[in-house]
């Protein structure tokens, strides 16, 4: 058990430093001065205050130390929470920026998420081997699982926002509301809530049910469900022993997916100026705030590899071969 | 090798990564009968006909763009008409869509073919040296995979791409191959490992022939099947990885694809304005091609594996 998790451990903390590594590099690694480019974006009149923003930015990104100490100072600010400041929401850090985008968007992903793992779940085991349901769910997973994020939003907002106006068109609360936590204003949250959380929903569902589909039939084809079923045991109780096998794989899945779910969370913000992490991914890039974009991408790093983790410990309860494996086989 | 910790590998798609490849290399019947259950399969006919459609729009429908996909110069705003060439209407800013579509079009097949042959060129590389080797190579080339797994890729690409001044839809694709390869290092290591110890493995290597020759000519053969619907499905997955990248702002900067007439759209206000020609077009091209490749890989494997075809 010790040793499982030290080497995951390991792993996820040699994927850390790899990430902020990298994400120190790259400005490094870019042909140019960075600070240049950016005083060239600012077009500051002045030349004195120039001289002094300039400055500032080369003491900023530490530019006028030796590498190996930039790459040292990097790290201590980082693990002092200070990513730097944004230019574009100037005197805002970027941690601050951070912390109000990200209860939007992790309102958004982990009910998406997991809703949707569990529904696809349910929906593909429920449709594998049965040719009505399989003909009729497969192709709408197959187009869902297909369709880019950031088009399904586009379709639901000029439908059901736009065209119809059942939902509100965007953003996370009406800006005339008044901002407490009264059963009013928690309701428009809900209602701007609703859009992106399906757009994402959908997507992710067709996926979750086209993998559980395709585990269930291998499932069902083993030796152990015929076993069974040549024992004259009712189907639902094989489907049930071929569902406790096929999620397993699923579990692992959803570590896999995160990637592909923050990347359609993000571009489902923008859909819908959603003001979470990816309208400010968004806004940082068409402005070119660089600390922003670099803030960000550690922090989803960081999200990530703590997912990673508790998707590390549910599979160690779930299943008992792992959990024997590693404490040996007492039983 | 002890490593009971390793979760199985599960990719949506691809199921039965555990389970080793047991046909032997096709022989002449069998490729027979593999072309009997292949025209007679719908999910690959259906799959493989609208993909080669689209693949022969974006080859052919450029040469019959009537305007150059970022010139300004027809009416603004116009609804999809057959005048002046017109036929997907024009955006906010008076650019014909349709010659914007068509150049998406040949894009996103681009970007899929470079993309997802580097990543399955990566893929192969890594898995097979890891699986065949074994030791310490093979720790070190998981350890490797596992990193990259675990990386969010696309905030990666983001961060990288950001940085950038200039962009083409060649970086583009090399950065996707680059990044999404893990899955399938991962799967074909394992295939690889269920292989090494059959005894047509030995015989080669009693036989004199290098490693190489051996991984090519004795266990790729043997999973040809398989790598081909790898390939497949990184091909989809590279679409929309550009797509997405490219909605977000950081497409190549000197043409005009799927993903960024979307954000175009949408930062136009194309939805308020009820232009639909503008934003439907890019999204259901890529959704279809997607779910057709998809289609074809599910084909394609109750073709290659007798279990899975319907009775």
């Amino acid at each position: 058990m010790r040793r499982y998790f030290l080497r995951k451990l390991f792993i996820y903390l040699l994927t850390f430093v790899i990430a902020v590594t990298i994400d120190w590099a790259i400005p490094h690694l870019m042909p140019g001065n960075p600070v240049l480019t950016l005083m060239g974006r600012l077009q500051i009149q002045d030349p004195k205050v120039a001289q002094n923003v300039y400055h500032h930015y080369m003491r900023a990104f530490n530019l006028d130390l030796p590498l190996w100490k930039q790459y040292y100072y990097f790290w201590v600010s980082l693990l002092h929470g200070d990513l730097g400041t944004s230019i574009l929401q100037f005197p805002s850090s970027v941690t601050s920026i951070i912390v109000h985008a990200v209860p939007y968007t992790l309102g958004l992903l982990i009910p998406a998420t997991l809703l949707s793992w569990y529904a696809g779940n349910k929906v593909g085991a429920l449709a594998a081997r049965r040719k009505v349901l399989d003909n009729t769910v497969l192709p709408v997973a197959y187009a869902l699982t297909a369709t880019p994020y950031m088009w399904l939003a586009i379709l639901l907002s000029w439908t059901l926002a736009v065209t119809w106006k059942v939902f509100p068109v965007g953003f996370a609360y009406d800006p005339t509301a008044q901002r407490a936590w009264t059963w009013t204003f928690v309701a428009n949250l809900l209602q701007h809530w609703f859009l992106p959380f399906m757009s994402l929903f959908l997507v992710a569902f067709g996926g979750w049910a086209i993998g559980m589909r395709n585990m269930i039939i291998y499932e069902l084809e083993s030796d152990y469900a015929h076993y069974l079923e040549a024992l004259g045991a009712p189907q639902r109780l094989v489907r049930k022993y071929a569902f406790r096998n096929a999620v397993l794989p699923q579990i692992t899945g959803l570590a896999l997916s995160l990637g592909a779910v923050i990347a359609g969370a993000l571009v489902t913000e923008i859909v819908y100026s959603y003001p979470g992490l990816g309208y400010q991914i968004y806004r940082a890039i068409t402005n070119e705030d660089y600390f922003v974009i670099q803030g960000i991408f550690l922090f989803i790093i960081l999200g990530v590899l703590i997912a990673n983790f508790l998707v590390d410990i549910a599979y160690l309860i779930v299943d008992p071969r792992t959990r024997i494996g590693m404490e040996g086989t007492k039983a | 090798m002890s490593t009971p910790q390793v979760a199985p590998p599960s990719v949506d798609e691809i199921a039965p990564l555990e389970e080793p490849v047991t046909a032997p290399v096709q022989t002449m019947g069998g490729k027979r009968e593999m072309l009997h259950f292949a025209v007679r399969n719908r999910k690959l006919v259906v799959g493989l006909s609208v993909t080669l459609a689209m693949l022969v729009f974006a080859v052919v429908g450029p040469f019959l763009a009537h305007h150059p996909p970022l010139e300004y110069g027809g009416k603004l705003s116009w609804a999809p008409t057959t005048k002046d060439g017109y036929w997907f209407g024009t955006t906010l800013l008076g650019q014909d869509v349709y010659a914007q579509f068509v150049n998406g079009l040949r894009l996103a097949f681009i970007v899929g073919a470079l993309g997802g042959g580097i990543a399955a060129g990566v893929g192969m590389l890594v898995g097979f040296t890891a699986g065949y080797r074994g030791g310490v190579v093979d720790e070190v080339l998981n350890m490797l995979t596992n990193v990259v797994l675990v990386i969010p890729t696309f905030a990666l690409l983001l961060v990288i791409a950001a940085y950038l001044k200039v962009r083409g839809i060649m970086m583009e694709s090399v950065f996707i191959g680059l990044t999404s390869w893990p899955w399938a290092a991962r799967a074909l290591r394992a295939q690889t490992f269920s292989l090494v110890s059959r005894d047509f493995v030995g015989m080669a290597r009693l036989s004199g022939r290098n490693s190489w020759q051996i991984i090519f000519k004795e266990i790729a053969p043997n999973m040809s099947s398989y790598l081909f619907m790898m390939f497949i499905l990184l091909f989809g997955g590279a679409i929309l990885i550009a797509a997405t990248i490219d909605f977000i702002g950081l497409g190549p900067s000197n043409t005009i694809s799927l993903g960024m007439m979307m954000q175009l759209s949408v930062q136009n206000a194309a939805l308020q304005l009820h232009l639909w020609w503008w934003f439907l077009p890019p999204g259901l091209a890529i959704m279809t091609i997607v779910a057709s490749l998809y289609v074809m890989n599910v084909g394609l494997d109750e073709v290659f594996n007798p279990t899975l075809r319907e009775l």
